[in-house]
This record gives structure tokens, sequence and C-alpha cells, in this order.
């Protein structure tokens, strides 16, 4: 342990940090939302807008804890409504869009696959309040991956157009995997403290899972290791201007609107 | 899609040592995705502590036509209710 839990550094850190796992459940959580009746089937349809909640509960969760440890006196809600795109510490790969129903379980299998070790290995952090909301979600968490895993073995060795489908929505968004495993400086701040897991050591237990159900689904992972990044310092696609703009119409154009 | 896809019955438990009860139906491939959309669509607001799916196609129903047959002699058989016996009042509520 480094700083003591109360010292202003640590919780900057805790704040930073509980923005980059509030934004990625927002931002997902959105994204998953835009379905909302319109997805291929009732049961699909519903099953999706229960994983957008679950998402968008754990934002709830993560942007208090982030209001809790900066004590400026700001809600959830204005860290949701009120910041712009530079703002934003989301990984790339939940802003972007999403395309077919296909590239869309996709886009989720790859980021539960990935969320639920992060989350586990939350459940040890040395901050209580990040221990307790990780031991939350990864309830709901490991049955998005449970979910998410068998639909993508299904299409993915399914018929010839959505095993095609698969492929591609596999080869669209593999560049922006990378970026879940890549460490900053507050990383290796939040791994010293024992606040958080360095990103790297997430790296064997998502490849493992991932490796093992594209090969299920007789997909191929992609060669290219090039990573997109950017989003956990603010720098993201076009793509996330066009969410916050519809996210945030409401209370940018009547401020404060509540009902 | 959802039209290739067989319909499935789903029985919620609602309580440890209730009967499963009868909720509805929904359409699945398979059981297993039945299971994963019975608890999507029907365990919703803390409904349930077990789920039972089975293809709507495996039930055997009786038909309509032969209410009469099968219903109608139980009318006229009151002695069949246990409602000729003075409960002492001793026993309490039964």
């Amino acid at each position: 342990m480094g700083a003591p839990a109360s010292s202003p550094a640590v919780s900057a850190a805790v704040a930073e940090f509980a923005l980059r796992m509030g934004d990625n459940c927002l931002i997902l959580g959105h994204r998953n939302s835009e379905w909302c009746g319109h997805s291929p089937a009732l049961e699909e349809d519903i099953a999706l807008a229960n994983t957008a909640l679950d998402l968008i509960g754990q934002t709830q969760l993560w942007l208090g804890l982030a209001c809790e440890a900066e004590g400026k006196g700001r809600t959830p809600d204005n860290l949701a409504f009120l910041r712009d795109v530079s703002g934003y510490r989301n990984l790339l790969l939940v802003e972007q869009p999403n395309g077919d129903f296909g590239r869309t379980l996709m886009r989720q299998y790859l980021f539960d696959a990935w969320h639920l070790p992060l989350l586990k290995a939350l459940m040890g952090s040395a901050d209580r309040r990040i221990a307790e909301i990780a031991e939350k979600a990864s309830k709901e968490v490991a049955y998005h991956l449970e979910r998410s895993a068998d639909l993508v073995v299904r299409l993915g060795d399914g018929t010839a157009e959505s095993h095609a489908r698969m492929q591609a929505a596999l080869d669209f968004l593999w560049p922006y995997t990378g970026e879940m495993f890549l460490a900053d400086a507050l990383d290796e701040e939040l791994a010293a403290t024992g606040l958080a897991p360095e990103p790297a050591s997430l790296k064997p237990a998502w490849q493992e899972h991932v490796g093992r159900t594209l090969a299920d689904a007789t997909l191929k992972v992609p060669e290219k290791s090039f990573a997109q990044k950017g989003g956990r310092r603010g720098v993201h696609s076009e793509h996330l201007g066009y969410i916050l703009a519809e996210m945030q119409f409401l209370q940018r154009a009547y401020p404060g609107a509540s009902w | 899609m959802s039209s290739e896809w067989p319909l499935w019955e789903v029985f919620i438990r609602g309580q440890h040592g209730l009967n499963h009860r009868h909720v509805g139906s929904l359409h699945a491939p398979d059981a297993e995705m039945a299971i994963l959309n019975a608890r999507d669509v029907y365990t919703r607001r803390n409904e349930g502590v077990s789920i039972w799916v089975v293809r709507s196609a495996d039930i055997v129903a009786s038909a309509p036509s032969d209410k009469g047959p099968l219903f109608d002699p139980a009318n006229a058989k009151v002695y069949r209710h246990p409602t000729f016996f003075d409960v002492p009042d001793e026993v309490g509520h039964m």
C-alpha cells in the first residue's frame, strides 16, 4: 500500500478509475439500448434491454463513487449528461456503432470476456467501495458473458450467412481489443496501491476464453495486432459525439429538467 | 426469424416449497436458449428460484370438445368434498 486511503492523490486516482469503469458501462449500455424495439426476436430484444439496464445500473454505482472520491459536489447525472467527448474515459470498443446484430453481440462478448475477470480481480481491491461494486456487478456480468459467448458460438457455427457476419464483426472489432490491456501512469499507480489489477494481468484469462469461444464458433482470430487506443485519455472516435448528442440533448436543451 | 424457432412453455417456481407455475411461452432454438430466454423474459422482477421449460409440442392437452364427458360427472358428486365432517375447535386452522 502506498498513500493512505484518505490522501488526495489516492482519492483522485479512485475517481479517475471509477470514471473509466462507469463510462464503459454507460456507453455500452446506451449502445445496447439503441436496439430496443429493433432486435430480430422479442426474446433477444428483452435480453439485450436487460443487459443495457444492468450496465446503466453499474454506471450509477461507478459514477457515484467517482463523485464521492472527487468531492466536488457533482452527481452521477452531472457526469453522464454534462461532460463533453474529451471528458469521457471509455474504451473505443464500446462506442463503435452497433452494425448488424452479430457485431453488437461480438462487441458485447469481447467486452464481457474482459469485464468479468476485471471485476473478479477488483473484488480484492484495497478500496472497499470498489470491491463492493465489483462484487455486485460480477453476478450480472457472469450472466452477460454466458449469454454473449453462447450466441457467438451459435452464430459463428451457424449458417454460412451468420458465420460470415460474425467473422466480419470480429475482424472489424479486433483492433479495438488491445486497448483493454494497455497501462498508463494511472494504471501503474492503481496496481502499486492495490486498488486495481494491472491491465496486462487480465490478458491470459481473456485470451483463453476468447480463443476457446472463437474456436467453438469456427471463427478465425485476426492476425493484426495493432491496437486502436485513446479512449482512456479522452481521445475518441467520431462516433462518441453522436452518442452524446442523443444521450445529452434533453439536459443540454432544458438544464435541470426532471420528471 | 422467431417463426423458425419452436415454441416453449415456461414454468417458474416462485419460492422454495411452492410448485412450478405456468407463466407463459416463448420461442427459442433449443432447450438451453429457452432457459436463458425464460430468465430474461419472465424473471425480470425477481419472480423465480427455478425455471422449467418444455416444448409446447410435447404437451398433450385435453380437447375442449371432451369437456362434458371429462368434467360433468364430477358435478353431481358433492360427497367427494370433505364437507361432511365437524372439525373440532382444538384442531385450529386447516
